[in-house]
């Protein structure tokens, strides 16, 4: 029982979730009923009832109810509120089933055996099984797809089911992360009629039955009577409105026309704080910001001239000032501190000018002249950013000049195209997938056009790597090169702020996505 | 020179308050850098410092010394906003006489070509226009008066539409006056008292227009200080009674009561009513 | 008369003519711009597989003057296609926000045009006074800051620390007219700050440069009151300025309010417009902006008509 004690402490400090310690207590012997009241105890029951107004900084009349192109937090949230994925990061961080009951893998990590929740149903009824699992994956495939997601889901081979309820992917390669993969926002499971999806249709197996659609304006979700998770999705609906404006979200939370927003603006967030009726959460995730130099164009072909710039950057002063604290200083490589093989024991790299001088002198200059290219919608800050950095910069002898690029069109237009550019990553769950999208040699979004044998190698080995203990070595040498020898400049990790009203009760917030990991609607409820 | 001093004499105060106004503006504008006790984007301490002895009005959200950014951003603003407006006016003006002096197909023609422009959006057409090329400062001088310059056009032509139709300009018809003496001598002198009262009030949208597309966007480069930008990246503080994004404002708004004032003053004289006071 | 309907007639044809051009322009603008849908949708994720892909869908792989003249045939036909981006219906996409932005410019309309034109012939009545420099003053500054200044100023005093109006205009179909009213007043007022200046200092304008005209003084020696030989014989010889100004300003309320309705989240035409060039929906940016042309050339077609109407010289020429 000492061990049960163990976990309500852990439960009340928010350190485990409900779902986990009833569980976890249910695995100790103890009855569903006794594990249900002990979680109770420790923590004040969730109420049934009201409607969660949530304000989103996204949002845009072109949004389209299509999984496989959610392209911001606005039709996260809402498809979080509305479909179910097969498996689910936890708020702990850790990987739970969700319409998958469980999983099992062969030991070169190439087939993966899913079998299926057993009734589960659909809003319109229908029961979910295998046939639906696979035309949802099927969905992102192919020739014609025109997903999001089919970049990470290429690595999938074959995907067949085994009665009804059990599907089995087959990978080309090994992947120790495929169950992390299909958590992802964009692999949604709806239902098919005759092998075929209507991506379009609205109808998952979530919590909220979406009832009211209007693309960048507002959405109207009720609770779905019928939801398999009894311990979730409190609110009888929630309207989710597209405020983009912060200022114009701010007021809304203020005057309680909205009960929870994201993104606040990190210049008023303790004025804000002041607010009896608010509070201000964030957690430290995934999100980071870089300033990515293209690798095959001079002068960045130079590892010297990456390192002279990568030392002339006062990572502490914009933490400071671009994200007034709300964040931890990057080191020069993308994987975040809640990552699982995070390196921690890496030495942290500080803002020093006579080793920027040191490295221009290495490759043979005495100053150095750079244009880089920002605009807001990069992240927000970044053209700020980019003049501090040309602040600091220039106590090394480096001339940087600053672009500001024009908001639209900046990710076809600037980035992939610019030598040198301000650049937004919302992280990704796990070490591999984050590499693999922007590091390993020739991937689309590798924005430093950087190949280097060494990396490209031991990534392919970590991958299919089932022993843990071999992995973490693994990863952390590969964050080493790429903070000593990668094109990128990682200068922080942001978080994610939120504004919440008191009146909104809720867990320990997921740290893989913002508002709760995109679950918000279904994991929180009012006091 | 004389006569300059006897006219400002003679000037009611609120024009005098302009002119003092503008006077210390362009002052401002033009001595800058010996005015200013920082460099345009120094990070002279923490940000958004209320304003005390160190930095008289604080700092902004960088850390740069505010009253600097303040008097960098008159020099951008001012002479942005000066060269963009004389060059609408110079288009939309002299076409738009052109227009109703000529009618006919040119009228038609003229007519036509700026309905087209003035039937698209000016913040859309703005924002096509910079995306595909660039924010550069003349760009963005030129992108602005060509969009403005419609709107002096319709003036123009309006104005001018009622005193094409008197007497005096059939007279000067009649007697085979070329169309350019018929402008200067007869239409242009007739029509400018709206034209001078639009002038200060467009050379003033200039700024907010900026500001807009700061919204969007696109404005001035960083770091360079403009006040349009300065009201955009400081706006937030409002919602919460500071007072730090009132200066960069105040300075537009004070600008353009002195500029109007003294607009005010030149109709007055220009229109010849008798002073009946 | 007929010389007028033949006016209007021969305008209405231009203005068809005009909406060809604006068309034209805004294609070429939008397929000028760096990027199309499939790349502004995918975003960070494009890879080139499913940009084509993407493409081969909407057909945006076929050359520039096959989907403008595709477009212009099913426009001819009344049919203004589907979003691009989300497969609905442009028809029933524009129906609402159009009715949303006309109501917004409406509310203002109704609160700024008779405010500007009251006060401008205040001020030319009492010109050089403390009365008309207040105005002056007021007018001037309130028009010197930024539209989002005005309504952040507005939201802060209205809604925030008094609580009489809500902050964000969040309307819906199912609500009634006068509660539309009154989500709307905010913007209405931040809009009518932004316009009234204009319009109430041309008036003013308008009427000081006829003071001078031999008839006015005539009236002044016959000893007419100041206040009747200004609304009786200044007036209405000022009215070609005054509407035209009025109605660029009407135009302004229709057209140009995007950033009062995003500060407002107000769902109105200008928002859908803009989000949609920047995903580069070309069906649905042209379908706006056809809206948003054709709105031009009415008012501005009304204001030329009213103007000559106005003008006995204009009316008969010589």
């Amino acid at each position: 029982m000492r061990e049960l004690d163990h976990y309500r402490t852990m439960l009340a400090a928010g350190k485990l979730s409900r779902r986990r310690f009833v569980q976890l207590a249910t695995a100790l012997g103890a009855s569903t009923a006794l594990a249900t009241s002990m979680a109770g105890s420790a923590l004040a029951a969730p109420k049934k009832g009201g409607t969660l107004r949530l304000g989103i900084g996204h949002g845009s009349t072109t949004d389209s109810l299509d999984p496989g192109t959610f392209e911001n937090l606005y039709m996260q949230v809402v498809g979080g509120a509305a479909y179910n994925k097969l498996t689910e990061v936890a708020n702990s961080g850790d990987l739970v089933p969700e319409l998958a009951e469980s999983w099992d893998v062969t030991p070169d990590a190439k087939v993966w055996t899913f079998k299926l929740r057993q009734g589960v149903e659909f809003h319109n009824g229908k029961t979910m099984d295998s046939s639906d699992v696979i035309a949802s994956i099927n969905h992102h495939l192919g020739e014609d797809s025109k997903s999001a997601a089919k970049a990470i889901l290429d690595p999938i081979a074959e995907v067949k089911a085994d009665g009804k309820n059990t599907v089995v992917f087959t990978l080309k390669t090994g992947n120790a992360d495929f169950p992390f993969i299909i958590s992802d926002y964009h692999v949604a499971i709806l239902p098919a009629k005759d092998g075929k999806l209507d991506p379009l249709s609205g109808v998952g197996t979530g919590g909220y039955v979406i009832d009211n659609y209007e693309p960048g304006v507002r959405t109207a979700l009720k609770r779905n009577p019928n939801y398999w998770k009894g311990d979730r999705a409190h609110f009888d609906g929630a309207e989710v409105l597209a405020i983009v404006d912060v200022a114009a979200r701010t007021n809304a939370l203020t005057t309680g026309e909205i009960d929870a927003m994201d993104r606040v603006d990190l210049k008023t967030a303790h004025l804000l704080a002041r607010n009896p009726n608010i509070k201000i959460e964030e957690v430290s995730g995934t999100q980071h910001y870089t300033f990515a130099m293209r690798t095959d164009t001079d002068p960045f072909t130079d590892n010297n001239i990456r390192l002279a710039l990568k030392h002339a950057i006062d990572r502490e002063a914009l933490v400071k000032t671009i994200l007034r604290g709300h964040g931890v200083v990057g080191n020069d490589h993308p994987i975040g501190r809640s990552n699982r093989f995070h390196a921690d024991d890496l030495e942290q790299r500080t803002y020093d000018p006579e080793k920027a001088k040191f490295h221009l002198k290495q490759a043979g200059l005495s100053s150095l002249k750079v244009d880089l290219s920002a605009a807001d919608a990069a992240f927000p800050g970044a053209v700020d950013a980019a003049v501090l950095y040309k602040e600091h910069a220039a106590k090394a002898g480096i001339n940087i000049n600053v672009v500001r690029e024009p908001n639209d069109g900046y990710w076809s237009n600037v980035w992939l195209k610019k030598p040198w550019c301000a650049v937004y990553w919302g992280g990704r769950p796990t070490e591999d997938w984050m590499f693999s999208t922007a590091y390993a040699a020739g991937v689309p979004w590798n924005d430093t056009y950087w190949n280097h044998e060494r990396f490209n190698q031991v990534l392919v080995e970590a991958r299919a790597e089932l022993d843990e203990a071999k992995r973490r070595q693994m990863y952390f040498e590969l964050q080493k090169i790429v903070r000593d020898q990668g094109g990128v400049v990682v200068p922080m990790f942001a978080n994610y702020v939120m504004g919440i009203s008191k009146k909104v009760q809720h867990e320990k917030l997921g740290a893989n996505w913002s508002l709760d990991g995109f679950r918000c609607i279904e994991r929180w409820w009012f006091a | 020179m004389g006569n300059f001093w006897k006219l400002v004499r003679s000037a009611p105060p609120t024009a005098i308050f302009g002119l003092i106004v503008i006077a210390v503006y362009v002052f401002v504008a033009l001595f800058a850098p010996l005015l200013a006790p920082y460099g345009e984007s120094e990070i002279v301490g923490p940000e958004f410092l209320p304003g005390g002895d160190e930095f008289i009005l604080g700092t902004d959200n960088l850390g740069r010394d505010m009253l600097t950014r303040l008097i960098y951003g008159a020099r951008n603003t001012i002479g942005i906003a000066f060269a963009t407006t004389c060059l609408a006016f110079l288009i939309g003006g002299v076409f738009g006489l052109l227009a109703t002096t000529l009618g006919g197909w040119v009228d038609q023609l003229l007519g036509r070509l700026v309905d087209v422009l003035m039937a698209i959006p000016t913040l859309i057409f703005a924002l096509l226009i910079l995306t595909i090329t660039g924010t550069s400062i003349p760009v963005l001088i030129l992108v602005i008066a060509i969009l403005d310059s419609t709107r002096v056009f319709r003036l123009a032509r309006a104005v001018s539409m009622n005193i094409v139709v008197l007497d005096f300009v059939e007279a000067a018809r009649l007697r085979g006056e070329r169309t350019w003496w018929i402008i200067s001598r007869e239409i242009l002198p007739n029509s400018m008292p709206p034209l001078v009262a639009e002038f200060g009030l467009r050379f003033c949208f200039v700024f907010l227009f900026i500001s807009a597309l700061s919204f969007l966007g696109l404005g001035i480069q960083p770091p360079t200080a403009d006040w349009g930008s300065m009201v955009r990246d400081n706006a937030t503080l409002i919602t919460f009674g500071e007072t730090t994004p009132l200066l960069p404002a105040g300075a537009i708004a004070l600008l353009t009561v002195g500029v109007n004032f003294v607009v005010d003053w030149f109709l007055h004289k220009t229109s010849g009513i008798r002073d009946d006071k | 008369m007929a010389k007028i309907l033949k006016m209007v007639a021969q305008r209405l044809a231009l203005g068809l003519l005009t909406l060809f051009v604006v068309s034209l322009i805004i294609f070429l603008g939008v397929e000028l711009l760096p990027g199309d849908l499939a790349e502004a949708i995918l975003g960070q994720a494009a890879t080139p597989e499913t940009v084509a892909a993407f493409r081969r869908e909407l057909g945006l792989d076929l050359p520039p003057h096959t989907r403008y003249l595709e477009w212009l045939g099913n426009m001819l036909q009344g049919d203004f296609g589907t979003s691009l981006a989300n497969k609905r219906a442009i028809s029933e996409l524009i129906g609402v926000r159009f009715a949303n932005t006309l109501f917004l410019a409406a509310t203002a309309a109704v609160i700024s045009v008779p405010l500007a034109v009251t006060l401008g012939v205040l001020a030319a009545l009492y010109r050089n006074t403390l009365f008309d420099r207040a105005i002056n003053v007021v007018t001037l500054t309130s028009i010197s800051f930024p539209e989002f200044f005005v309504a952040y100023i507005l939201i802060l005093f209205l809604s925030v620390k008094a609580n009489v109006f809500p902050s964000i205009s969040n309307v819906s179909a199912d609500i009634g007219f006068w509660e539309h009213v009154y989500r709307v007043i905010l913007p209405a007022l931040t809009l009518t700050l932004v316009v009234v200046a204009h319009m109430m200092r041309m008036t003013r304008a308008a009427i000081i440069n006829l003071l001078a005209s031999p008839y006015i003084e005539m009236a002044m020696l016959k000893g007419i009151t100041r206040s009747r030989i200004i609304t009786h014989h200044a007036l209405p010889n000022a009215l070609a300025p005054i509407i035209n100004v009025i109605v660029i300003n009407l135009a302004y309320l229709v057209v140009g309010v995007v950033v009062v309705e995003v500060v407002f989240v107000y769902p109105g035409l200008g928002q859908l417009f803009v989000d949609s060039v920047i995903k580069r929906d070309i069906p649905v940016v042209q379908a706006s902006c056809l809206i948003f042309a054709g709105t031009y050339i009415l008012l501005n077609l009304t204001a030329d008509v009213l103007s000559i109407l106005s003008n006995p010289r204009l009316m008969h020429p010589k």
